[in-house]
């Protein structure tokens, strides 16, 4: 448990060093939002109803930007190999890697995401609802990217294949979390669907951070 | 097990696929026939939907064969994971395009028969939307086997894709007792027998047959391919 705490706290501090690169998802995460208002133009009813779709389809765009680096950093310099050779689980390192990037990444976009809601004439406890789907959501993101990294780890077009092996994987969480912010309109239970946010955050919590070593392994063989 | 071991040498593999290949192309061409004569001509028009249902004799097969194509992958997958199986790498890039275009047939197919029967080419109901997500893990398998300058590495990172990606088929399967969707329900394996009357489900069974044997001849032929691509990546890194 030390070195999942060890390496948690470097890529932390690494990603501290950089502000740059968490911004650059941050500003992404804004301008591709705004966009569709500007486009759709700025009928507030239509707005409000497209939000919640709207945001976490933008947030799912952001995570992926912001992951085809998770691993290639350590992949280059060759502080991968020494993960592979340390003494302690190399799925625990996958999953510290991927709890870093949900701190740096899922976490400001949950937070942002209900100041963005705000523009398209969200408010009150859809704002709320929108939070907590982010919280409880985005974290699959990061676990279901870090695998779809960890597999296109040094592969030509990484970034856009990248997107095309996680994005699929990705949809029910999409689902289920606009899903949650519509129900408080449609007098659906809110917290069934936050269930299953977590319960499919658990599945990927219980299966991915297997694959990601298998993964791993082979791209250090 | 035994077989599958001997079947592991590719050479041993070629001698084994050439021998059985001409006598599976002339089973597939008869059935083909024989089912797309059944199916086209022999079997009475739906008494709703009249000609349209003919659409269904391919449409459900391809279902079928987009399912169990990913099924094999995954199962190829695991082989190739678990016992380094030399073959299991090869046939997996030879099956998934064959797969994928299955998937994408049963797509059209279902989308030209949702036209005159929904009244829609294209509804976001569970059914659908999970079929389409198997066609992109069909795409994503695809892509990232051939996007590294090792095919092994290509091989391996593919395989342990398509053993996350088969989870999917079980909400493709269940999707329509799931969810509430305009697709309807299974209605040929089901407990209590096939609820399709026999004119109907003969066609359709001798159609599931022939793009069963379709499929698995489509798959030696690519995999001999495949193996005869990697001979001459062999020899051209030798030379």
């Amino acid at each position: 448990m030390s070195g999942f705490a060890a390496l948690l706290a470097r890529d932390l501090r690494l990603a501290w060093r950089r502000p740059g690169d968490i911004a650059v998802v941050l500003a992404f995460f804004v301008v591709a939002t705004v966009l569709f208002p500007l486009g759709i133009g700025p009928q507030a009813n239509l707005l409000a109803r497209i939000a919640a779709g709207v945001l976490w389809s933008t947030a799912l765009f952001a995570s992926m930007l912001s992951l085809d680096r998770l691993f290639a950093a350590d992949y280059e310099d060759g502080a991968l190999d020494l993960l592979l050779l340390a003494p302690w689980p190399l799925e625990l390192a996958a999953l510290a890697k991927c709890t870093a990037h949900w701190i740096v990444t899922g976490l400001p976009l949950a937070v942002l995401a209900p100041v963005l809601g705000i523009a398209f004439g969200l408010d009150g406890p859809p704002l709320l609802a929108l939070a907590a789907t982010l919280l409880i959501g985005t974290p699959t993101l990061s676990l279901v990217g870090g695998l779809a990294a960890a597999l296109t780890l040094g592969a030509r077009r990484g970034g856009a294949l990248l997107a095309l092996l996680a994005l699929p994987l990705c949809v029910p969480t999409l689902i289920f979390g606009a899903a949650a912010i519509e129900s408080l309109t449609s007098g659906e239970d809110l917290g069934a669907h936050l269930a299953i946010l977590a319960a499919l955050a658990l599945v990927s919590l219980a299966t991915t951070p297997w694959a990601m070593a298998a993964a791993l392994r082979q791209a250090g063989e | 097990m035994a077989d599958l071991h001997f079947l592991a040498n590719p050479a041993r593999f070629r001698r084994f696929s050439q021998r059985v290949l001409p006598g599976l192309t002339l089973a597939t061409v008869l059935c083909l026939a024989v089912g797309l004569y059944l199916a086209l001509v022999q079997s009475p028009p739906d008494y709703q939907q009249g000609e349209t249902v003919r659409i269904m004799f391919v449409h459900v097969p391809s279902a079928w064969l987009a399912m169990a194509g990913y099924g094999m992958l995954a199962a190829l997958g695991a082989s190739l994971l678990v016992w380094r199986h030399p073959l299991a790498a090869l046939m997996a890039r030879a099956a998934a395009p064959v797969g994928a275009c299955f998937a994408l047939v049963c797509l059209l197919t279902g989308s030209l028969w949702g036209r005159p029967m929904w009244g829609t080419w294209w509804v976001w109901d569970a059914r659908l939307t999970s079929m389409l997500l198997l066609f992109f893990l069909y795409l994503g398998h695809i892509a990232l086997s051939r996007a590294y300058d090792e095919s092994e590495r290509g091989d391996r990172a593919a395989a342990i894709l398509s053993l996350i990606g088969v989870i999917n088929l079980p909400i493709i399967k269940f999707s329509v007792d799931w969810w509430n969707t305009l697709h309807q329900p299974a209605s040929v394996a089901k407990l209590g027998g096939p609820a399709i009357h026999p004119t109907i489900l003969i066609p359709l069974l001798w159609m599931a047959v022939s793009f069963l044997l379709l499929f698995v001849l489509l798959v030696l032929v690519r995999t001999e391919t495949e193996i005869d691509r990697r001979r001459l990546e062999i020899a051209e890194q030798g030379a």
